[in-house]
C-alpha cells in the first residue's frame, strides 16, 4: 500500500431512488477522497444528500434505493459491489459509525459492558477479561467518568452527551480505518457539542482514523474538519481546505451559505439571504441545480451542468470558474 | 420619570410536580418530587425592543415563554404587559383585550397550523375570532395583504400547510400572528428547525416587520449567534434562573458570569478567528435535585465555600459571588 493512498475514495458516485413518480437522483456524480487521519466535513442543507452519501459508503442503501454508478474504495479495495455478508464484516470492523441519535447504535436492553465486549470480541481475538479491560479503557478515552463502574449501566442511565461518548467508544472498538459520523452533535447542547467535537478531533489525530463528518452546521465543520465538501442537490458544489472554503468560498451557493450564518464577532443588519429553497429531487432544474436561486446566473447555467474544476486549492462546480467554451452537445 | 416598560416580568417562578403517581408512591415508596423549572426570573422589555433569553435545553426558556403569553399560570410572580397584570382576576376585560395583542411563534410551525385548513382560513382565524374586520371581502383583502407582507403570494392562501416548506410554514405562522394586529410576539426557537439559508430569510423578515410595525419581541433561542443578531438585550438562563442580563454587545464582548463565558467558549468558531478558549467541562445537573447554593458550582472554576452554601442574587446584571466579590476578573486574564 502506498503512503499516499486515501483511506476512502469515492468516484463519480450515483445513488437513485426508484419511486412511483420516477427515478430520483439523490446523489448525482460526486467524487472525493479522505486521507489517513483526515477529517472531511460534508455540509449542506437538509436533503442535499449528505446522509445518503454516508449510507452508500457503509453499504446501507436499501431498496428502493440503489447505487446506480461509480465506485467506492476503502484503502484501495472496492467495497460498493461486495455481497451483503462481506460488507457486514467491514462495517464495525473497518468502518465505524456514529449517528445523531445514539440510541440507534445502542441496544436499550443490554448493559453497555455487554455491547462493548461483544463488539470487541467479534472484531478481535481478545478473551472476555481482556475485552472488558479494553472496553473500560475506551470509555476512559472518550471521557466517561468512573468507567469501571459506569460500564455496567444501561444506555438510558447515561445523559445524551454521555451516550454519544459510549457510541464513539463502540465505533472505536475495532480500531476502524474510517469513521462515518452523521450529525453526531446535532441533538446535543452547545457545551456538550464542544466536548464531543474536541474528542473526535483528538481521535482522528491520535489513531490516524479518517473521519467523514456529516453535519448541516458550518461551525462544527470549521472547528473540526481539515477539508470540507459543500453539497447541494446531490452534488458537490465546492470542496477544498476548510479555511479556504470558510473564509473565501467561491461557489455562489457556498458564499450565500457562509453569509447567512449569524456571527458572534461581526454586526450585520441583514444576513445574506439566498432566495427560495433547495429543489425537491423530482424538480431539480436542468443545467446547474442552483440556477433559479443564483444571483450570478447566466444563460449557460440553465442548459449545461457545471463540472467540478480546480481553482487554486478548491474544486468548484460553477461556470463562473470554468473558462471552456459552451459544449454544443450539452444543450438539452 | 422613566417610561414604564411595555413588558414587566417580576420574580416569576414555576414549580412542576414530577412525583410518581400516588399509588406508586404508596406501593414502592418514595417522596413527592418537585422541579423548579423557573425560579425568580425578572426582566422587562421596552416597546419596540427585542429581548432575548438564551440557554441550553432545560434551562426554563419555554416555561417562561408560556407564562408570559398566559398559556401556563406561574406558581408565583407576575407578568404585566402594557400596565395590565396577566394574573390578576380583577380587570379581566383588559386582559381579554390584551390577549389579542400578544402572539406566540413556535419552533415547529407545522404543529401549530391546522393541517386540514387552507392557509387563508388559518390566517383569517384571529381576524374572525376577535371580530377585527367585518365582511368576507375585506377579510380576504386583509389576508392577501398579510401573506404578501411575509413574502408569500396571495394565491398561496388556497393551499394547505403540507404543501409548504418549513420556512414558508413559519411565514404562515407569522402572518397569522400579525393578523390580530399583535404588538408583542413571543418567539420560542422560531428558526431552530430551519436550515441556515432559510433561517436567514426568517430572521430578516422578523426584523423588517419590527421596523415597519414597531413590534416588541421576546426572542428565545439556544443559539448565541442568532440571539446576538436579533436582540438588543439578552438574559442568559441556567437551570431556571437568569445568571446574567445585559446589553447584547456588552454580553458578547465582556461576558461576566462564568457560565456565560463557558457558553461563549463552547460555540464553534465559524469565523475561524482562532480565538483562545477554555475547554468546557461537565454537564447540566439533574434539575430535580440541583446542587445547593449556586447551581453552576460543580462546573465553575471559581467556586468556593460560599457558592455551595448561598444562592447568588442577580445584582448589577450578574448572579455570581465571584463577580460581586471582584475576584472574577483575575481569572479572565
Ligand atoms: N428511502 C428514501 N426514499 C426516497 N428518497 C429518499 C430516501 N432516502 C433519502 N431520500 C432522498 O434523498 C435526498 C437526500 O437525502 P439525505 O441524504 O438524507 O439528505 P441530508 O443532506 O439532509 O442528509 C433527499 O431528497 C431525500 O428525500
Ligand atoms: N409540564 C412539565 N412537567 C414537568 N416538567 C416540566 C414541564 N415542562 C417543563 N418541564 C421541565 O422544566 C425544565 C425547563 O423546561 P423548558 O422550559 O422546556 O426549558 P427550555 O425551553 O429552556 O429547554 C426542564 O427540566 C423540563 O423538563
Ligand atoms: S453555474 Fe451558474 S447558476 Fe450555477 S452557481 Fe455558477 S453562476 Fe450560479
Ligand atoms: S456564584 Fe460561585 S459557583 Fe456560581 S458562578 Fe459565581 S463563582 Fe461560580
Ligand atoms: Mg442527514
Ligand atoms: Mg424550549
Amino acid at each position: 500500500m502506498s503512503v499516499t493512498q486515501p483511506v476512502l475514495s469515492v468516484r463519480d458516485l450515483r445513488v437513485e431512488f426508484v419511486t412511483r413518480r420516477g427515478v430520483l437522483k439523490a446523489i448525482d456524480g460526486i467524487s472525493f477522497d479522505i486521507g489517513k487521519g483526515e477529517v472531511l466535513g460534508v455540509v449542506g442543507e437538509s436533503g442535499a444528500g449528505k446522509s445518503v452519501t454516508g449510507s452508500a459508503v457503509i453499504g446501507l442503501i436499501d431498496p428502493p434505493g440503489r447505487i446506480a454508478g461509480g465506485e467506492i474504495l476503502l484503502s484501495g479495495m472496492r467495497i460498493d459491489n461486495l455481497p451483503p455478508e462481506e460488507m457486514r464484516k467491514i462495517r464495525g470492523k473497518r468502518i465505524g459509525m456514529i449517528f445523531q441519535d445514539p440510541l440507534t447504535s445502542l441496544n436499550p436492553l443490554y448493559r453497555v459492558s455487554e455491547q462493548l465486549v461483544e463488539t470487541i470480541r467479534t472484531h478481535t481475538n481478545l478473551a472476555a477479561g481482556a475485552a472488558r479491560k479494553r472496553a473500560i479503557d475506551l470509555l476512559a478515552e472518550v471521557g466517561i467518568p468512573a468507567p469501571d463502574r459506569r460500564i455496567d449501566s444501561y444506555p438510558h442511565e447515561f445523559s445524551g452527551g454521555m451516550r454519544q461518548r459510549v457510541v464513539i467508544a463502540l465505533a472505536l472498538c475495532a480500531e476502524p480505518e474510517l469513521i462515518i459520523a452523521d450529525e453526531p452533535t446535532t441533538a446535543l447542547d452547545v457545551s456538550v457539542q464542544a466536548q464531543i467535537i474536541s474528542l473526535l478531533k483528538r481521535l482522528g489525530r491520535e489513531h490516524g482514523t479518517a473521519i467523514m463528518l456529516v453535519t448541516h452546521d458550518m461551525g462544527v465543520i470549521a472547528e473540526t474538519a481539515d477539508r470540507v465538501a459543500v453539497m447541494y442537490a446531490g452534488r458537490i458544489a465546492e470542496i477544498g481546505p476548510v479555511r479556504d472554503v470558510v473564509k473565501n468560498p467561491l461557489h455562489p451557493y457556498a458564499k450565500g451559505l457562509m453569509g447567512a450564518i449569524p456571527s458572534l464577532e461581526n454586526d450585520t443588519d441583514r444576513l445574506v439571504q439566498i432566495p427560495g429553497s433547495m429543489p425537491r429531487l423530482s424538480a431539480i432544474p436542468p443545467g446547474c441545480p442552483f440556477n433559479p436561486r443564483c444571483p450570478f446566473v447566466f444563460d449557460r447555467c440553465r442548459i449545461e451542468r457545471p463540472e467540478p474544476v480546480q481553482h487554486s486549492q478548491h474544486r468548484v462546480a460553477c461556470h463562473l470558474y470554468d473558462q471552456s467554451p459552451v459544449r454544443s452537445e450539452a444543450v438539452a | 420619570m422613566t417610561e414604564r416598560p411595555y413588558v414587566e416580568v417580576n420574580d416569576l417562578r414555576r414549580v412542576f410536580d414530577v412525583s410518581k403517581p400516588w399509588l406508586n408512591r404508596v406501593l414502592e415508596g418514595g417522596e413527592r418530587q418537585f422541579l423548579k423549572a423557573v425560579d425568580g426570573v425578572t426582566f422587562d422589555i421596552k416597546k419596540g425592543e427585542t429581548f432575548a433569553l438564551v440557554g441550553e435545553s432545560g434551562s426554563g426558556k419555554s416555561t417562561v415563554a408560556r407564562m408570559v403569553v398566559g398559556l401556563l399560570p406561574p406558581t408565583t410572580g407576575e407578568v404585566i404587559i402594557d400596565g395590565v397584570s396577566m394574573s390578576s382576576r380583577a380587570a379581566s376585560g383588559d386582559r381579554q383585550r390584551l390577549r389579542r395583542r400578544i402572539q406566540m411563534i413556535f419552533q415547529d410551525p407545522y404543529a401549530s397550523l391546522n393541517p386540514r385548513w387552507q392557509v387563508d382560513r388559518i390566517v383569517a382565524e384571529p381576524i374572525r375570532a376577535f371580530r377585527l374586520i367585518e365582511g368576507e371581502r375585506d377579510i380576504a383583502a386583509r389576508v392577501a395583504e398579510l401573506l404578501t407582507f411575509v413574502g408569500l403570494h396571495p394565491a398561496d392562501g388556497k393551499k394547505y400547510p403540507h404543501e409548504f416548506s418549513g420556512g414558508q410554514r413559519q411565514r404562515i405562522a407569522i402572518a397569522r400572528a400579525l393578523a390580530s394586529n399583535a404588538e408583542f410576539i413571543v418567539c420560542d426557537e422560531p428558526t431552530s428547525a430551519l436550515d441556515v439559508s432559510v433561517q436567514a430569510q426568517i430572521l430578516n423578515l422578523m426584523r423588517d416587520l419590527q421596523d415597519r410595525l414597531g413590534l416588541t419581541y421576546l426572542f428565545i433561542s439556544h443559539n448565541l449567534a442568532v440571539v446576538r443578531h436579533m436582540a438588543s438585550r439578552i438574559g442568559v438562563m441556567y437551570l431556571g434562573r437568569i445568571v446574567e442580563i445585559s446589553d447584547g454587545r456588552e454580553l458578547f464582548s465582556h461576558p461576566k458570569h462564568p457560565y456565560t463565558r463557558m457558553l461563549l467558549d463552547a460555540v464553534p468558531d465559524v469565523g475561524m478567528t482562532g480565538r483562545q478558549r477554555i475547554p468546557v467541562s461537565g454537564e447540566i445537573p439533574n434539575p430535580i435535585n440541583p446542587p445547593s447554593g449556586c447551581t453552576f458550582n460543580p462546573r465553575c472554576p471559581l467556586a468556593n465555600q460560599r457558592c455551595v452554601a448561598e444562592i447568588p442574587a442577580l445584582f448589577g446584571g450578574v448572579a455570581c459571588h465571584a463577580v460581586h466579590e471582584g475576584r472574577a476578573n483575575a481569572h479572565a486574564a
